[in-house]
């Protein structure tokens, strides 16, 4: 990737940004919840009706939208996301507090689903129309069905519950409290990844090297791990990267389950609580990192396929 | 129609299964065994599955089995809605783009860029949320972060076609434009977009039944499995039968759908392995 090609994309992702906020903010605009009312609700003492409307010129709720929206988005781009109505703090200290916990759980679920996927999508292929593919892709096939919160809850229940090895909540950041919601992220991932490997790992496999190397006699093994692998890792890596961005909107039924500290169930309770300012600072901070992520998978290719390097 | 049948016995299988699983919600009523989903006696609240109680009895003392039939109707239906919205804004936005392009194109595809740019289920989410809980809501959210895949998709099956001789000859020969996009484009496009829309089903489903299990799906009294897991997720210990029956559903319909619309892609994209 060349620094104009970098360039346009920094300019793409602002774009899109742009984009995203207005959306977000149309979208708390248009919501049927009053966040006067609630944030009065949230202290205890509901005032009157004129007390809220003072409130709501005192906040500029009753101004034009386009006029709320320039003004919000300016605040924005100067680092002010405003404070959130039912915790009343700043929205970037809460969801920087929280952002660490998800970032944490999704490296340990893509962790896991590594673990798991890499050798049986490897199997699966190697095996490809034996029985053992099959089995393979029989698991990944159900496991792609089963709805995540379904075996979040089921595990609880197996291993907190019954067996009581494990706390029911997760309040905390240690391994202990991370293992159940991580497992329960990994395993749809997996199933789907799984695949995704063995794909990859076929394609390689028809490849005329393959031949030849089988031809001059070098193991097969060594094939595999030495040639194959190394040259299937590039999709593998968009993939990777694509996950770790749908794990951002996926952690919440996780969180939510476990009670664990992080972004996912911080935005579940803001929209309970109708808190716009914490909703729309979400919303932009997931995308963005979602974006940059992807960026920084693209820009690894330079590094991990000389071929791209090339190119340009 | 025979020799289909034999080619395709796993097929007519799965066919039949969503066939099974359309009557069930159609006939909820009569499979219930003449307990009502929404009434509920609390004398009989959490009972152990048993032969008056198929599946056992909520928090409510409602008939869990009653609840998981009717429950099949609402994902049915809601999951339908989505895949049959999205398809028609796909296929007519999609198709409408590739052939026009210009300032159309542009906005449509802009629009779709920004989509997918973004993780769609946080959206969803945060759309289904604010405009407040019901099915309707999560429907509408669900397709507004999935339809772009469907108009991208019409797009560049469109675009293939789009400056083929044969369209140019239809053009010069005098058609006019709803012909064409109707007897040319559209023929062109559909077979690809069918076969996404029913493989989506599936996945669908998860995603509404994962907001109804957040709380931005179902409301209170709908037998909705989500929101039955959800509800029966605080009698874990002590009822563990509320939080089996209804995810067991969901996976079944869930596997079915998906056995489906893999089969359906076997059929008619012989390509793909």
């Amino acid at each position: 990737m060349s620094f104009k090609q970098l360039g346009r994309r920094l300019v793409q992702i602002f774009a899109v940004l742009i984009g995203i906020s207005f959306l977000t903010f149309l979208l708390t605009y248009l919501a049927p919840g009053d966040p006067v009312r609630t944030m009065y609700a949230a202290t205890g003492v509901v005032p009157s009706e004129e007390v809220m409307q003072q409130t709501r010129e005192e906040m500029g709720l009753d101004r034009p939208f386009f006029v709320q929206y320039a003004d919000w988005l300016s605040r924005c781009l100067r680092g002010d996301f405003g404070t959130s109505y039912s915790l009343k703090k700043p929205v970037l200290e809460l969801l920087g507090s929280r952002l660490w916990p998800t970032i944490k759980l999704s490296l340990l679920s893509v962790f896991l689903m590594l673990t798991v996927s890499i050798p049986f999508g490897m199997l699966a292929a190697v095996n490809k129309n034996k029985w053992i593919d099959g089995l393979v892709r029989g698991i990944t096939f159900l496991g792609v069905s089963m709805p995540n919160f379904w075996v979040g809850l089921l595990l609880v229940s197996f291993f907190c519950v019954k067996l009581k090895w494990l706390p029911v909540v997760s309040a905390d950041t240690t391994f202990r409290n991370m293992i159940l919601p991580a497992v329960t992220l990994a395993f749809a991932m997996s199933a789907k990844y799984t695949r995704q490997v063995r794909t990859a790992v076929l394609e390689e496999l028809n490849q005329d090297y393959v031949i030849g190397a089988r031809a001059r006699g070098i193991q097969e093994w060594k094939i595999l791990w030495q040639n194959v692998f190394p040259n299937s890792l590039l999709p593998l890596i968009t993939l990777l990267g694509l996950s770790i961005g749908s794990l951002l909107g996926g952690t919440a039924v996780a969180e939510v389950i476990f009670s664990y500290p992080g972004l996912g169930s911080l935005a579940v309770s803001a929209i309970t609580s109708y808190d716009y300012p914490l909703v729309q600072g979400y919303v932009l901070w997931t995308a963005l990192i979602y974006m940059v992520i992807n960026l920084a998978v693209d820009i690894s290719y330079n590094f991990i396929d000389p071929r791209i390097r090339e190119k340009r | 129609m025979k020799s289909f049948a034999k080619k395709n016995p796993a097929f007519l299988l799965f066919c039949f299964c969503i066939l099974l699983i359309v009557l069930v919600a159609v006939f909820a009523p009569f499979l219930s065994g003449g307990h009502d989903p929404a009434e509920g006696i609390l004398a009989n609240a959490l009972q152990k599955p048993s032969g008056e109680h198929l599946f056992g009895t909520d928090k409510l003392g409602r008939d869990l089995f009653a609840r998981v039939i009717y429950g099949t109707r609402t994902s049915l239906t809601a999951a339908f809605s989505v895949v049959v919205i999205i398809f028609l804004a796909g296929t007519i936005l999609g198709t409408l783009a590739g052939y026009f392009g210009g300032a159309v194109d542009m906005v449509i595809m802009r629009f779709s860029d920004m989509m997918v740019s973004f993780p769609g289920m946080v959206l969803a989410i945060a759309i289904a949320g604010m405009l407040g809980a019901s099915i309707q809501n999560a429907v509408f959210a669900i397709s507004a972060v999935s339809w772009t895949k469907y108009a991208r998709l019409a797009r560049s099956l469109v675009l293939k076609i789009r400056h083929q001789d044969y369209v140019a000859a239809a053009i010069v020969t005098g058609s006019k434009t709803p012909y064409i996009l109707t007897k040319y484009m559209l023929p062109n496009v559909l077979p690809t977009l069918v076969v996404t829309g029913a493989t989506d089903i599936g996945s669908m489903m998860l995603e509404l039944a994962g907001l109804s299990f957040l709380g931005f799906g179902a409301k209170a009294p709908m037998p909705e499995w989500g929101l039955m897991l959800n509800e029966g997720r605080a009698y874990m210990s002590s009822a563990p039968w509320l939080m089996i029956f209804p995810g067991l559903a969901i996976f079944l319909v869930v596997v079915i759908f998906n056995l489906f619309g893999d089969s359906l892609r076997d059929i008619l994209d012989p390509r793909d392995e």
